[in-house]
């Protein structure tokens, strides 16, 4: 006789073989729940985008791809920003454009050189607000000690552009011998997050004024690439790197459990949040571990090398709230948990769609 | 975080546990349904079942707003929505709610102006900044909701409003307990009672479960320790042999209701004569319809809808699930052909929905956490 707790074991292996399987994009059309940086957005990018240029540096699907020229290892990355409001308490679409690509590059543990920046400006927007953007790019590169050094303009018809959209890609090179890759990470090794979560997100919500809700709030966004080089330098058994912008910790981090095979536990007593953003999360209904940061990073780091690790961060300005929140187990493969501060255990998954589109 | 972190603290919550074992009978099996999908939520979110004894087994409930709307519904609102002078306004979890072929979100992306909105007053403010176009709200809820429907009803007809309409979708929650107590196939030992709803309709609505059923509902808010102490609360009444009404939400319900809420419910909403409930079939005076006084307000009197009625897909047996008669993971198509992101059933579209729930915060066993030798299957319990 089977019992319940077989027949249950059964049916979640048929579903793991279901999430397993290859994506299919059933949509006729593109939705928004595609950009929301979930479920959707991962069948889209490994149905349309991976099918049709697969190679072997894309294939990994990191934030960034790496190379060597010579004896030159490369980061090389790039990204589209469309959030709307454009200037929002702590940043704007201009800084978020330079941090964003700066930390896509850091992640890769590179230090960025270069940067390209395209506009795409919508017939009547105002000079006075582009000049805005534009200073804010500069004071960011310049913070970030990278260049801009070319670009492009298109404008197009009123109505078609929200005022304005971004594009930076840029390039950085690799000074450390480490291969920072998801299947690195091994059982034993602890996760660690680099600052509060989650308050590029709410910020940003908020300024949209859809909600009537006040706070003191700021954006995290930040250039990584500093407290990133100090890690690097204080320990040896950093594993992989992620900064946790669309879809929060949440989905990065079931990114890197499915790629390395491996389950990882959250404790959320341990997970570091403002009052603020974790009152607006329980009044809106949202999970915070997937609330969107823009100057926050997950890191994955040998077990042994943690304490080292959290002491690293916490000694730069930008990681002085760094948590070890979590640590790597073998089972059940592939699944991210939450040790719940209830004392309850659950299941965190890829996000699904996004009921707040557009912060970054 | 005040008036938070009181109601989750894990010793308090191992405290209650205890109690719970102690109370129950030797080879005595408990199945109570927490009737309100916020609670469904919160036992998934917070990993509640893991305080449980594997005597006692949660049993999900039909009160997900998202969750009862027949796939007839979605069409005739999709209608309304591609009419080019409408502007349809929702709640954001009935985006993906699928239709008989299609869900908001489909027909966003196919050019229909739906908007997103947190309250139906935010549907009330489109409809002042679109003088040239008319803004339906896509109304749906049990008795929590519907107040404020009603309220913003009350609102567009004292600002002479012309262009502001609700679908009304609005359900009652004590038809659906009469359905699931008449249900032969399930047998229930008790009930967590709709905390939200209750803030609305008071405690003596449930007074038949009690006078007729002989079974105990005891009404509970939405933290953790409230769920426990609920089932406390309901073990104590079995254990004693007693079946009445008991209100543990008390910080926010009162026992007779809210009497303002309720009077603008029925200044704006009647009974309808029967609704179709998705899974549950029709049933008599169950939602909530527009009076003939508000007409001017009520979407479905100023537009032509197709009113087609949507058989249920064939694999999808949200019913079921809704009765509670099924688990979640005992539906065929669960997690396979329906998943959160390609719902068939409404279950695995809110995040209330008793199959998303499990979906997203449940789906891993405690049997194989114990198998495999994880840590967790200590920790958990």
């Amino acid at each position: 006789m089977t019992t319940t707790g077989e027949l249950e074991l059964r049916v979640l292996d048929r579903i793991d073989k279901a999430r397993r399987r290859k994506a299919k994009i059933t949509d006729e059309r593109v939705t928004l729940a595609h950009g929301a940086g979930g479920k959707a957005s991962q069948t889209l990018t490994d149905a349309v985008f991976l099918e049709a240029f697969r190679n072997p540096l894309l294939e990994p699907l990191s934030d960034q791809a790496v190379f060597g020229i010579g004896n030159a290892r490369l980061a090389f990355s790039t990204d589209s920003y469309v959030v709307r409001p454009l200037f929002f308490p702590g940043g704007d679409i201009g800084d978020l454009a330079v941090n964003g690509t700066v930390n896509d590059l850091a992640m890769a543990g590179a230090r960025p050189l270069y940067l390209s920046a395209g506009f795409i400006l919508e017939e009547g927007f105002p000079l006075e607000s582009l000049t805005r953007v534009v200073a804010s790019m500069a004071r960011a590169a310049n913070a970030a000690g990278v260049q801009i050094v070319t670009g492009d303009t298109k404008v197009v018809e009123r109505g078609k552009a929200d005022g304005c959209y971004l594009n930076t890609a840029g390039i950085g090179v690799i000074e450390h011998p480490f291969a920072l890759t998801a299947d690195a990470v091994k059982p034993g090794d602890a996760v660690l997050i680099s600052g509060p979560i989650g308050e590029h997100g709410v910020t940003v919500m908020l300024a949209r004024g859809e909600l009537d809700i006040d706070s003191d709030l700021c954006s995290d966004t930040a250039p990584l690439h500093g407290i990133v080089a100090d890690l690097l330098t204080a320990v040896d058994g950093v594993r992989c790197l992620r900064d946790a912008t669309r879809g929060g910790v949440a989905t990065i981090v079931n990114e890197i459990a499915r790629a390395a095979d491996v389950a990882v536990v959250f404790d959320e007593r341990a997970i570091p949040m403002r009052a603020e953003v974790r009152g607006a999360a329980e009044l809106l209904g949202i999970d915070p571990l997937y609330l969107a940061c823009e100057g926050r990073f997950v890191a994955f780091v040998e077990g042994a090398q943690a304490d080292a690790a959290l002491a690293s961060l916490r000694a730069h300005p930008l990681g002085t709230g760094a948590a070890i929140i979590g640590r790597v187990v073998a089972d059940p493969p592939g699944l991210v948990l939450l040790k719940t501060e209830f004392g309850g255990t659950r299941i965190v998954d890829v996000l699904i769609g996004d009921p707040l589109p557009r912060i970054c | 975080m005040r008036y938070v972190d009181e109601y989750r603290d894990a010793d308090k919550a191992r405290a209650l546990a205890a109690r719970i074992a102690q109370l129950c009978e030797p080879g005595r099996q408990y199945k109570f349904m927490e009737v309100c999908g916020g609670h469904t939520h919160t036992i998934y979110k917070h990993g509640i079942e893991d305080y449980l004894p594997e005597a006692i087994t949660l049993v999900h409930g039909p009160g997900c707003p998202v969750c009862v709307i027949p796939m007839g519904r979605v069409d005739d609102a999709i209608h309304l929505a591609e009419q080019s002078s409408v502007i349809m306004a929702s709640f954001g979890d009935m985006m993906r709610v699928p239709g008989g072929s299609r869900s908001f979100l489909d027909a966003k992306a196919a050019g229909c102006d739906i908007r997103m909105v947190y309250s139906p007053l935010d549907a009330l403010k489109l409809a002042r900044q679109n003088p040239d176009r008319r803004v339906v709200f896509m109304a749906i809820g049990f008795e929590t909701t519907a107040p404020s429907t009603a309220m913003t009803v009350l609102r567009a007809a004292r600002d002479g409003l012309t262009n502001f309409s609700v679908f009304s979708n609005h359900v009652t929650i004590i038809p659906a307990i009469k359905a699931i107590l008449d249900s032969p196939d399930l047998r229930l030992d008790g009930f967590l009672g709709p905390g939200h709803v209750s803030t609305v309709i008071g405690c003596t609505p449930y007074d038949f479960i009690a006078a007729q059923h002989a079974k105990p509902l005891v009404v509970a808010g939405f933290e953790p320790l409230d769920i426990l102490q609920s089932i406390y609360q309901l073990m104590v009444q079995l254990s004693e042999g007693r079946s009445e009404i008991e209100n543990q939400y008390s910080r926010v319900v009162a026992w007779a209701g809210n009497a303002k809420a309720l009077s603008v419910l029925t200044e704006v909403f009647e009974l309808r004569p029967q609704f179709e409930w998705r899974g549950l079939g029709f049933i008599s005076h169950s939602a909530l319809q527009v009076r003939e006084k508000y007409a001017a307000f009520d979407a479905e009197r100023l537009f032509e809808l197709p009113g087609v009625r949507v058989a249920d897909p064939k694999a999808c047996q949200c019913g079921e699930v809704l009765k509670g008669v099924l688990k979640p993971w005992e539906c065929k198509v669960f997690g396979t052909a329906c998943t959160p992101e390609t719902p068939i059933g409404t279950c695995m579209v809110s995040p209330e929905g008793a199959c998303a729930a499990y979906y997203n915060f449940g789906r891993f066993s405690r049997e194989r956490l114990q198998q495999a030798g994880s840590p967790l299957a200590v920790i958990s319990r």
